[in-house]
């Protein structure tokens, strides 16, 4: 866990050689490091002070002086502490009485109307969201919510052409949502360079019709050190009772989220995760934590494959025995792989897979997996459970129905022949290995 | 929440001692300890980074002992001045697009939200005004109603926009806008294109292709790549900008959001890394809202942030 840190400090503690005893300076050393990582990682600078300061008062009890996992126990501490510092993941306040209003704020280009289509979605499975366009200031992003909220198939309202009242818009949105019987209404709003005079107006007046349950700022993780200003001037403006954190499916550290949890304690509730309007997650403190110090996303990838709804007993540990284990068994991962989402995001969820040798996200080639299956699907069932009546002649045949070569199904038949081999000699029910990684277009 | 108090309470301490900005911090009495960790955290909070924050730190130092300064007031011009002369050592720096090879392609990149249709849109008036012949490319295919965006922009400036659907292929619609750009005899043509996080394969690979395609048909001399970077975005805004860097050789770079909060000091890493100048710098969403980019005030202005928590 959160390697990149916990090799610094044990770069800075290996250069003390085996003197025993951690002294201050060394652990001067130690903290200098995690001051940096929090840095680079745009954690607020006076945050970062603080949290340093509060690292030191534990690291400098004798127990971890004394300890000769000194680094780890370090580091520890620096992830007990930031998960602390991000408090605990807090669901959407829904108004017993409907609807429920949910204003969203934010600098411009930190991602709100993707992300109000998102939430609306989110919103769809228990609910009847509508979406609101209250940007009436940028081109087009009337346009832009309306062809997402209808590619998402929620509920539109947005203003009639050339209106640019937007307190018209709000009480035409609350006389739709009465008639359509949407339960939950989601306002976007204009996005802004910074809190002024005409924004306050604004968000006042249409908290006079609409009065809101819910205030959410949305942030940009790739933010830098203006995050903490200007996410405590909207707070103040708007007391906000919650932060989406967008774009983090890019490699920012995002330590501007943070530092705006610790200064303001609104709490993150969700996270952005990719463009497509079903990219959004839960928040995790723990993840972010991770992400902070440089570590994998492994609580994501667990939670993404319970989502896929891939249990335990989906294939039976008798399957990959060797015995049981056919094509029909590999076509199953197959899909149970692709259910996961797009290959090259879950690479990136795994802890240490971007220390590898010469591997990137980029060699992960989705288009593998989609071409193993195609050639599987072009199989007759006799053949999936038989793999070995598959000579020349059917070979040609599988290889035309997939659209694929014959070069190409020699190869997924040896691969799935060294797994098979693989599946004999380990026991029943262990999983993956060698052949697996090229399978996937991971090997290359 | 007891550690919240806490915080919040030295948050409170750094504010009080912050309130005058740098120039009290520059009225110090002496060298001590504190006025070089302030005068680091000022520089940090301005985004350019730890590392070039500890990096004129030493400088100062150096300066300060081999002139035998005696109070930081005199510090105060070298450190403007370091500043400063580092950004003009690049060329092109806060200067204008050269129109010697006509039509020069504006090819805007970036990621999601720096404000890249925003800055086709007010580039494409700036020209407009001068009297030079105009066109736009929507060569963002992808985000919802871009092309709209886009086309208002260009009904606005009264610039033609060349579009196709949205999901049509970008380096198509950019090969279109530069034969028409050809055959009108436009002086510049601005290709916006789709923000793309910079670590998503396919889509650096799609800008590859529209500058694969625009620098064959128009020739390399005839392309500036221009780089639009939000002024609030942090560190991680030097990866993505050499990792557009080593897709598609950034020629400039457009400061956009600039507002007196935030600093954009993370141009100043990228600019001495990548060499590339910093021509413009935009503020706001109206049409005339972008400047030429001045490296001295963008020193001054590092050194005048507020720091209230």
């Amino acid at each position: 866990m959160f390697d990149a840190l916990k090799e610094k400090l044990s770069a800075v503690f290996s250069k003390l050689g085996s003197k025993g005893k951690l002294s201050e300076a060394d652990i001067d050393a130690a903290l200098r490091e995690v001051r940096r990582s929090l840095l680079e990682a745009d954690v607020d600078f006076r945050v970062a002070k603080d949290f340093i300061a509060k690292v030191r008062e534990r690291a400098s009890q004798a127990e971890v002086l004394e300890s000769i996992t000194a680094n780890e126990r370090i580091a520890a501490i620096v992830y007990e502490e930031l998960i602390a510092l991000m408090g605990k993941s807090e669901p959407l306040i829904i108004s017993p009485k409907p609807p429920t209003v949910i204003l969203m704020a934010g600098l411009q280009g930190s991602g709100k109307t993707t992300t109000t289509v998102k939430l609306a979605r989110q919103l769809k499975s228990s609910h009847n969201p509508l979406v609101v366009a209250c940007d009436l200031r940028r081109p087009a992003a009337v346009e832009q919510l309306k062809i997402l909220a209808e590619n998402a198939k929620i509920s539109f309202y947005g203003p009639e052409k050339n209106n640019q009242d937007v307190l018209e818009v709000v009480r035409g949105a609350k006389k739709f949502a009465d008639a359509h019987m949407n339960d939950v209404i989601i306002l976007d709003t204009a996005g802004r360079l910074h809190i002024d005079e005409e924004l306050m107006t604004e968000l006042k007046e249409i908290a006079e019709i609409l009065p809101p349950h819910e205030k959410i700022l949305v942030v940009d993780s790739m933010m830098g050190q203006e995050a903490v200003n200007s996410a405590k001037s909207f707070h103040e403006l708007l007391s906000l009772t919650g932060l989406i954190l967008t774009k983090l499916d890019g490699d920012a550290r995002g330590g501007s989220a943070l530092a705006i949890r610790a200064v303001t304690g609104v709490p993150v509730k969700f996270a952005g995760v990719g463009e497509n309007t079903d990219a959004l997650e839960i928040f995790s403190p723990e993840r972010m934590a991770g992400r902070i110090m440089g570590m994998g996303d492994v609580q994501g990838l667990v939670e993404k494959v319970k989502a896929a709804g891939i249990n335990e007993d989906a294939i039976k540990p008798a399957e990959l025995s060797g015995k049981q284990f056919n094509l029909e068994t590999l076509l199953k991962q197959f899909e149970q792989i692709e259910k996961l989402g797009p290959l090259d995001k879950l690479a990136g969820m795994i802890p240490g897979l971007d220390k590898i040798k010469n591997f990137s996200a980029e060699d992960v080639d989705a288009n593998a997996l989609k071409r193993n299956k195609a050639i599987i699907q072009s199989m007759t069932p006799a053949e999936r459970h038989n793999p070995r009546i598959i000579k020349g002649s059917r070979r040609r045949r599988i290889a035309e129905g997939s659209g694929t070569s014959v070069q190409m199904v020699n190869q997924l038949l040896a691969q799935y022949e060294q797994m098979k081999k693989m599946f004999k000699t380990f026991s029943s029910n262990s999983r993956g290995g060698k052949g697996l990684k090229s399978l996937f277009g991971f090997g290359r | 929440m007891a550690f919240f108090s806490k915080l919040k309470n030295s948050l409170k301490g750094v504010r009080e001692k912050w309130s005058g900005g740098i120039s009290k911090l520059f009225s110090a009495k002496n060298f001590d300890a504190d006025f070089w960790d302030n005068l680091e955290e000022q520089l940090i909070a301005g985004d350019t980074g730890l590392d070039f924050a500890e990096e004129t730190i030493e400088f100062l130092k150096d300066e300060a002992k081999s002139k035998k300064l005696k109070t930081p007031a005199e510090l105060k011009n070298i450190f403007v001045e370091k500043i400063t002369g580092e950004l003009n050592s690049v060329n092109g720096m806060g200067k204008s697009f050269e129109l010697n090879k006509t039509p020069l392609i504006l090819l805007m990149i970036g990621v999601n939200g720096s404000g890249k249709t925003t800055s086709a849109g007010k580039l494409a008036t700036m020209y407009k005004n001068q009297g030079k012949k105009v066109i736009m490319a929507a060569s963002d295919t992808f985000r919802a109603a871009a092309v709209e965006q886009l086309k208002i922009w260009g009904e606005r400036s009264g610039v033609r926009v060349i579009a196709q659907g949205q999901g049509s292929d970008p380096a198509a619609v950019a090969f279109d806008a530069w034969k028409a750009a050809e055959s009108s005899k436009a002086d510049v043509l601005i290709v916006d294109t789709a923000g793309r996080l910079h670590d998503k394969h396919n889509l650096m690979e799609e800008l590859k292709k529209i500058h694969r395609v625009l620098s064959r048909e128009a020739g390399p001399e005839r392309l500036e790549t221009v780089l639009v970077l939000d002024s609030v975005l942090g560190q991680n805004s030097v990866a993505q900008a050499e990792t557009f860097n080593n897709i598609i050789p950034v020629s400039s770079i457009i400061l956009t959001k600039y507002d007196n909060t935030s600093k954009g000091g993370v141009v100043i890493s990228i600019a001495r890394k990548l060499r590339v100048p910093v021509r413009y710098i935009g503020l706001g969403e109206g049409a005339e809202d972008l400047n030429n980019f001045a490296p001295s005030e963008f020193a001054n202005a590092l050194m005048e942030t507020e720091i209230n928590p």
